[in-house]
């Protein structure tokens, strides 16, 4: 292959720039705000703050409830529980179920994928009302345990999708070699095709741990005591019926999509295998 | 494992019930911040040490506090004791949530504060706070507050210079809440004598004219929401301002102010009269320790608890000996709020006022964003009205349906057991059956309880009619009102097609800027021997990592028209500011500009993985052939990334079209719900229009339904790219 010229390359770099300058350019606003003392607001293009204040950080992260209790610690941990459990009990039930409809053959099993998308396709917010009976039911409300279940299944089918989509995708031939060798079929699916699908297990946990980090309707009618709030829950609370505390808000911003983007970070080499090698045979 | 089995068995044993704890501490919701929050927490301290009873207190998030009383309460999960606005009343009164308040002797209270709380005569709650609008006057710029609007009119000039960001007045003014006293104060009658609502009035033509000239002449700013009225305030940039007791808290320490009665009209001689809102304890009707909870609630209102909560929490009290104590009549704030409330009108806690509300916003809007003149825009609220008011539709026998599930059922039945006979046995042409059951077991258990049984439940919402409280079956009767477009047009807002048509377009636009930008930017970052290439893949990651809620209040802040960032950009172009939400185009604009911001980088994420797996070899072959880079791109690239890339548009056309946080939040459905797609309608239905879940969840079935025929469609295109394919 021969080397690109000089130009072409200038012209590449020219262009991700000005994207990544246009990308950037709301985050750097939600910065300014979270630093600026005031809410002052002018006409302005300047994107950086004109004095800085660690001011909101500071009451976002080190504010405490009445009885003195470090409410950012504590929703912190419980927006880590939450997310966290969502993850593994979401990949555990994805992977299982993904596994068994890439590799078994059993009745049902092309109408079943079919269901799992087409309860995609409808409203969320609506299903809220029955949700909470259901969550009644089970006395589960107010409990990060029903939180976690809701969180787990609804994101279900887009992970058993995805996964199902990357197994079709890996050798048979594998596992019936390993079959050929003694091993039982817990075994193969432990030992060999996990591994295999480790890309696409990052990506869908990745997307679970998405869905329960940001999601806060269910959150904030479910869930009662403040101490037990997850992060989003307790962010909404800086944008109020009277008041709106953009700078407390914004600091929280930036201190809740912090974790998402360290993630990113971390898996962005395998989002791009992961994610097409599910989408290629759908 | 385990613990999910238990799970289902608790499912199938639904009837199980929390036992009651006697000991139990009662426990008080609110929704208070700051200083209202201290001093409830002290105020009840004082009950505890009075009457050694505990008391378990909880902070609410406003935004879903309703929501939780009105699902939490009759399934005993709810508080004993609230604290809410009076507007509601009516709404919880309807399903049964309140118990009347036993302990509560007339005389302790202000009439109108009683008023507000009564309906068919009862008393529901113990009043505590009284809310109303009054004048804050900035004292360095205006030392003596004006009376009438006429001396308000004549020291606005003076006070404003648009150009530098100052104004002699703001108050947020597309919203009714707001603008109710110029209603009233130009001699505007909200009811008709029948307790109907009315708009298309002269008072209603006469206080729009003269709010939109106040905007015409500069003296107010544009698009004022809560935010911009305390920063400017707070800045000293604007003279005066109209705001209600919680605003005091808001204030900058640096700025001198006053408070004062809303100004009278000089035309009509009545003054500016604000609503008045009551906030109440109210007891819930499910609380199993009524005597103590009563005993609370009334504690909460008067008393030293008024004290505190004054002194404390700078309520205005609704308690008439609390006007006796020193420290509140010393209290300049709380005396001229009580001064100005005089002159408000209770707030009708019925069904109709929250009626009221829509049509209200649509009008005010309509005329302040120009292009309605005000003498039409009483009409127009008429219309939407009317509209949005909804009779309930005559109930239809359920039977016919039981019937067709009965003989659905049956006819599967006969279907499967009479399907020729497999030729291979069933344990041979399944053989691991069982292995296949015991890994999907788990998964196909929670998306049984949790996903599949609301979803049903969802559907069947759609048949029926729900009015605070109960549910009538309708049969169709959702469904003929939506398709018919009963009420409006077919080509204006809120009709089902214009909605649908808007959700097509919005859905088309957004998947083909995502797919265009994600694909050109990964075409530009697969150059492998591209210097920064992790750094620029990261940066314009960014979007997709951030919460979307968060992404779109922050485009939301750009688009402001007189102070955001886009506008900023515009003007220092050399352009014409735009008012991004007054037009369809411009609305439409800032909403797909928002989305695609949020959307590409999913795009260019798999355009990228899609790249990476077409083989070098095909260019070189390309390359030795002499087929030129179009011709490469054309022939090579195009036809290979479609298999990858269909999966993924088809995805992101589904999210696309249910993407409710960003019409929500961006436009709003701004101008006149012009911008709202399927599903912010069915959420509007649902949860800003009384609750009308039935409806809603029809929505939800023709949205169900449209996206289930775009998926059949796309299967068959998927088919047959990968019969291409081989």
């Amino acid at each position: 292959m021969n080397r690109p010229s000089k130009l072409k390359m200038a012209a590449i770099h020219a262009g991700l720039m000005l994207t990544c300058m246009a990308t950037l350019y709301p985050v750097l606003w939600v910065v300014k705000m979270a630093l600026s003392p005031s809410d002052s607001l002018t006409l302005t293009v300047n994107p950086f703050p004109e004095s800085i204040t660690l001011e909101h950080f500071r009451e976002v992260l080190l504010g405490t409830d009445a009885s003195g209790r470090w409410l950012f610690g504590r929703q912190l941990l419980s927006s880590l529980v939450v997310s966290g459990a969502t993850t593994l009990v979401g990949l555990a039930l994805a992977v299982s179920a993904a596994y068994a409809l890439s590799r078994f053959r059993f009745p049902g099993k092309e109408g079943g994928m079919q269901t799992l998308l087409i309860t995609q396709m409808f409203p969320a917010t609506l299903m809220l009302v029955p949700i909470y009976s259901i969550l009644e039911k089970l006395h589960l409300l107010d409990s990060l345990t029903g939180l976690v279940l809701v969180y787990a299944t609804t994101a279900l089918p887009f992970c058993i999708w995805n996964l199902k989509g990357y197994f079709d995708t890996l050798p048979r031939e594998l596992e019936e070699a390993a079959v050929m060798d003694g091993a039982s079929p817990a075994q193969v699916f432990i030992k060999v095709v996990l591994p295999l699908a480790r890309p696409a297990l990052a990506v869908t946990a990745l997307f679970s741990f998405m869905t329960a980090w940001n999601e806060f309707i269910l959150a904030a009618t479910l869930l009662n005591d403040p101490t037990r709030f997850t992060l989003p829950v307790a962010l909404q609370r800086y944008v109020g019926e009277y008041k709106v505390e953009w700078g407390k808000f914004a600091a929280g911003a930036l201190v809740i999509s912090a974790p998402v983007m360290a993630l990113f970070f971390a898996l962005q080499k395998h989002l791009v295998g992961g994610l097409t090698a599910g989408g290629v045979k759908g | 494992m385990k613990r999910l089995l238990a799970l289902v068995l608790l499912a199938t044993a639904w009837s199980a019930q929390a036992a009651g704890d006697a000991a139990a501490p009662l426990k008080l919701w609110h929704a208070y911040r700051g200083g209202e929050e201290t001093a409830i927490i002290q105020v009840t301290q004082l009950f505890t040490a009075k009457t050694g009873v505990p008391v378990e207190l909880l902070a609410v998030p406003y935004n879903a506090y309703a929501d939780k009383l009105t699902n939490g309460i009759p399934h005993g999960a709810g508080p004993d004791v609230f604290i809410f606005n009076h507007e509601r009343l009516r709404n919880f009164h309807a399903q049964h949530l309140l118990a009347p308040a036993s302990k509560l002797a007339r005389g302790d209270y202000f009439p109108n504060a009683l008023e507000a709380l009564e309906v068919d005569g009862q008393v529901y709650g113990y009043p505590m706070s009284l809310k109303s609008l009054a004048l804050y006057v900035n004292t360095k710029l205006v030392p003596t507050p004006p009376t009438t609007t006429a001396e308000l009119l004549a020291m606005l000039p003076a006070l404003s210079d648009e150009k530098a960001g100052r104004f002699g007045f703001a108050y947020e003014n597309g919203d009714f809440y707001f603008h109710a006293p110029f209603l009233f104060g130009f001699g505007g009658e909200l009811f008709d004598a029948s307790g109907k609502a009315t708009f298309n009035t002269e008072g209603m033509a006469r206080s729009l004219a003269f709010v939109k000239k106040l905007q015409d002449d500069r003296f107010i700013p544009q698009e004022i929401t809560g935010a911009l009225v305390k920063s400017l305030f707070n800045d000293g940039r604007v003279a005066m301002i109209i705001s209600g007791p919680w605003f005091a808290g808001e204030v900058a320490p640096s700025v001198d102010y006053r408070v004062v009665a809303l100004p009278t009209v000089s035309e009509t001689g009545i003054p500016l009269k604000p609503f008045l809102g009551v906030e109440a304890a109210y007891v819930s009707s499910q609380s199993k320790q009524a005597e103590q909870a009563q005993a609370l609630a009334r504690f909460l209102s008067l008393g030293e608890a008024s004290l505190v909560r004054t002194t404390v929490g700078r309520q205005i009290p609704a308690d008439v000996a609390a006007y006796q104590l020193q420290a509140v009549k010393d209290d300049v704030l709380i005396s001229s709020f009580r001064e100005a409330a005089k002159n408000a009108t209770p707030m009708p806690n019925t069904l109709e006022m929250l009626r009221v509300w829509e049509p209200m916003k649509l009008a005010l809007r309509a005329v302040l964003q120009g292009g309605t003149e005000p003498q039409d825009a009483g009409a127009l609220a008429d219309r939407r009205y009317r509209a949005l008011h909804r009779e309930r539709p005559p109930d239809a026998s359920p039977l016919p349906w039981l019937g067709l599930v009965g003989v659905m059922a049956v006819g599967g039945t006969v279907w499967v057991m009479r399907r020729p006979a497999p030729t291979l046995p069933f344990k041979r042409r399944y053989p691991d059956v069982a292995l296949a059951a015991t890994y999907l077991a788990p998964a196909s258990a929670g998306i049984l309880v949790l996903v599949f049984i609301p979803f049903v439940v969802g559907l069947s919402l759609s048949l029926f009619h729900y009015e605070p409280g109960q549910y009538s079956f309708v049969g169709l009767a959702n469904f003929i009102d939506i398709l018919a477009s009963r009420g409006y047009s077919i080509s204006e807002p809120l009709s089902f097609y214009f909605t649908l048509a808007v959700t097509l377009l919005w859905a088309l636009v957004n998947v083909v800027l995502h797919v265009s930008i994600g694909l050109f930017l990964a075409l530009l970052l697969k150059d492998p021997l591209l210097k920064l290439k992790g750094v620029y893949r990261v940066l314009l990651i960014i979007p997709w990592a951030v919460p979307n809620y968060i992404t779109a209040l922050m485009w939301k802040g750009m688009f402001h028209q007189q102070f955001g960032a886009i506008n900023g950009l515009l003007v220092a172009l050399g352009m014409e500011p735009v008012s991004w939400f007054t037009k369809f185009s411009t609305a439409f604009a800032a909403n797909v500009a928002t989305n695609t911001w949020l959307g590409f980088p999913f795009m260019m994420v798999v355009a990228l993985g899609a790249l990476q797996s077409i083989p070098q070899e095909l260019y070189e072959a390309a390359e030795v052939d002499g087929a030129s880079k179009w011709t490469q791109f054309r022939h090579i690239t195009l036809p290979l990334l479609r298999p990858a890339m269909l999966p993924a548009v088809i995805l992101g056309s589904v999210w696309t079209f249910n993407m409710f946080n960003i019409i929500y939040l961006v436009s709003g459905g701004e101008p006149g719900g012009g911008t709202d797609i399927l599903v912010s309608e069915a959420f509007r239905w649902a949860f800003q229009r009384n609750q009308q879940y039935g409806f809603a969840a029809a929505y939800s079935v023709l949205i169900f339904v449209v996206l289930l025929a775009w998926s059949s469609f796309t299967k068959r295109l998927m088919r047959a790219s990968s019969e291409v394919m081989g």
